[in-house]
């Protein structure tokens, strides 16, 4: 009788619940301090630009001259945030039509084919090394502009149209799930009505589904904000602002890839990239809230 | 005999090779309500979506047989889908307002259907939601979410944008099982108003509900119509055993 009792004190459950507690705490310590350390590594070297070595910040944003080797180094990293913004945005404007036709093809024309087929298609295209879209992009499509086009090829037309190849996955791949997710009564009732299949989805499908699509484009944009090599191979490198879509320029990451190597630590040189990488953060910090916001206001 | 809105001839519909309806012939009074009842998995809601053409969007499934409208088989192969659709409305089981403005979920039909005019689509707006009895509640915010409204007044909005492309027919499914009994009741009084003007066909799970709101009842058992006839005399004295049976709650 006694015996069975025993279980009512519960000693070996209690001690197990505390190691499955403890353990998860770690871990998500873990990530906590090692994100936390990351942040401020990068903002401390980022800063120091400016509290260290007495760059003025309003240069750095809008300068338009880089030449931290000069006599009297200059700083102006205007050109680098202007090649990062109009490659990305270029990028999704390119690929998030695509990617939104692409997903309608998967979900409501051809459903069998398109989730059988189409899109582990599309999802491979997310696992190709970024080397490769360079190298593509420097061997394709930098040629091909450069016989179409005035200029060298290379520059914020070639960049993007290899970005828009890289974040479509991420854009077909989040509409994708969008259209299937919405309930099938929506589109019952708007051909109920009379309406054709492309009346039903340009006005139904698209409006409805637009705060995820959204999702999906800012996804992209951040995507190809950060991506360096296959960017940096296409674009010429050139710290100005340039005059055509087809005339060598520069991106944040492409800078900071470029010179890294070369600079001293705790050189002005050094830590100006380290500012680059700084705004790079603070920038993907900013989509990651346009996110949040967006998926807010879906689920109303 | 009343006239004739649609009549269905000998409609069978098959999933895959699954008969979910079998060899159907009913024929709808204009300006009545025509009931459907029968247990789950009957085919009574197949049957309706087949007579507006919805079962189309659904792979494997296949219909076969005539549905006449006027002297024209609207089952045919060559016939414009989309203009059926318009003759003859739905309304589903659940609410499926879209993720607009109340205005503009009336509006969307009518717009698509060639009314520019904003003047002509206040009217419109106006008059459907009269006449779903939904103006009263909603003429002070028109442009706020329909999302917004409660699950009767949503399946109430349902209606009104069914009415405002000028259907002949409006069909449907269950409208009412998934609300509560006030808006159920609401539904129903809406409904004996509508058939002034068109013919409704309703499935409904409910009897007395079917008993309530229509002039005919067809019983579906297994995908055939068991019995069809006036609503009074299938609830007070119908022909075969199984439609008494049901009726009186010994199955279903």
């Amino acid at each position: 009788m006694a015996k069975s009792y025993d279980r009512l004190e519960g000693k070996p459950h209690l001690t197990e619940e505390w190691v499955g507690k403890a353990y998860t705490f770690v871990c998500i310590m873990f990530l906590v301090i090692t994100i936390s350390s990351m942040v401020y590594f990068v903002a401390s070297k980022g800063l120091s630009t400016f509290l260290v070595n007495g760059v003025n910040v309003g240069d750095l944003l809008t300068g338009l001259k880089w030449n931290p080797e000069a006599d009297i180094p200059l700083f102006g990293a205007l050109p680098f945030i202007f090649g990062s913004f109009s490659t990305s945005i270029l990028a999704a404007i390119i690929a998030a039509p695509l990617g939104f036709c692409a997903a309608v093809f998967m979900v409501e024309i051809a459903p069998k084919f398109g989730r059988k087929y189409m899109q582990p298609v599309i999802e491979l295209l997310a696992g190709i090394p970024s080397v490769v879209y360079g190298f593509v992009g420097l061997s394709v499509i930098v040629p091909f502009f450069r016989d179409t086009f005035p200029g060298q090829g290379i520059g914020i037309a070639a960049g993007a149209v290899v970005l828009a190849v890289m974040i479509l996955p991420t854009i077909t791949t989040i509409a994708t799930d969008a259209l299937a997710a919405l309930p099938a009564g929506l589109k019952e009732g708007s051909y109920a009505l009379g309406s054709t299949r492309y009346q039903t989805i340009s006005r139904i499908v698209l409006p409805t589904t637009l705060p995820a699509q959204m999702t999906g484009i800012v996804l992209g944009i951040a995507r190809a904000f950060g991506e360096a090599l296959a960017v940096q191979m296409v674009i010429g490198n050139a710290p100005h602002i340039p005059h055509s879509l087809f005339e060598s320029t520069s991106t944040l990451t492409s800078a900071i890839t470029l010179s890294m190597g070369n600079t001293s630590m705790g050189s002005v040189h050094n830590n100006a990239l380290w500012s680059l990488a700084l705004i790079l953060m603070l920038m993907t910090f900013v989509f990651v809230f346009i996110i949040r916001m967006l998926e807010r206001r879906s689920k109303l | 005999m009343a006239e004739i809105a649609l009549s269905a001839k000998n409609l069978s519909v098959h999933y895959g090779a699954h008969g979910a309806v079998r060899n159907v012939s009913l024929d709808f009074a204009a300006k009545s309500v025509t009931a459907l009842i029968g247990p789950s998995g009957c085919g009574k809601s197949t049957f309706l979506r087949s007579l507006n053409r919805m079962n189309d969007l659904i792979p494997n499934c296949k219909v076969t047989g005539e549905i006449w409208m006027k002297d024209r088989d609207i089952n045919a192969p060559g016939t414009d889908v989309v203009a059926i659709r318009q003759k003859i409305g739905m309304v589903f089981q659940r609410p499926n307002p879209f993720h607009k403005s109340i205005y503009e979920n009336i509006a969307y039909g009518p717009r698509y259907h060639g009314v520019k005019n904003k003047k002509k689509l206040d009217e419109i707006v106006e008059e459907s939601l009269t006449r779903a009895a939904l103006w009263d509640e909603t003429k002070d915010r028109l442009h706020k979410s329909a999302l917004a409204l409660s699950g009767g007044q949503q399946q109430r909005l349902c209606i009104a944008r069914s009415i405002a492309v000028k259907p002949d027919m409006i069909l449907m499914d269950e409208p009412a099982s998934a609300l509560d009994p006030v808006s159920t009741a609401k539904i129903e009084e809406l409904i004996s108003e509508l058939k002034r003007e068109f013919c409704i066909v309703i499935v409904t799970h409910n009897m007395y509900q079917a008993a309530r709101v229509s002039e005919k009842t067809a019983f579906f058992l297994t995908g055939q119509v068991v019995e069809y006839d006036s609503t009074d005399k299938m609830f007070t004295d119908p022909e075969r055993a199984e439609t008494s049976d049901y009726i009186s709650g010994r199955f279903g």
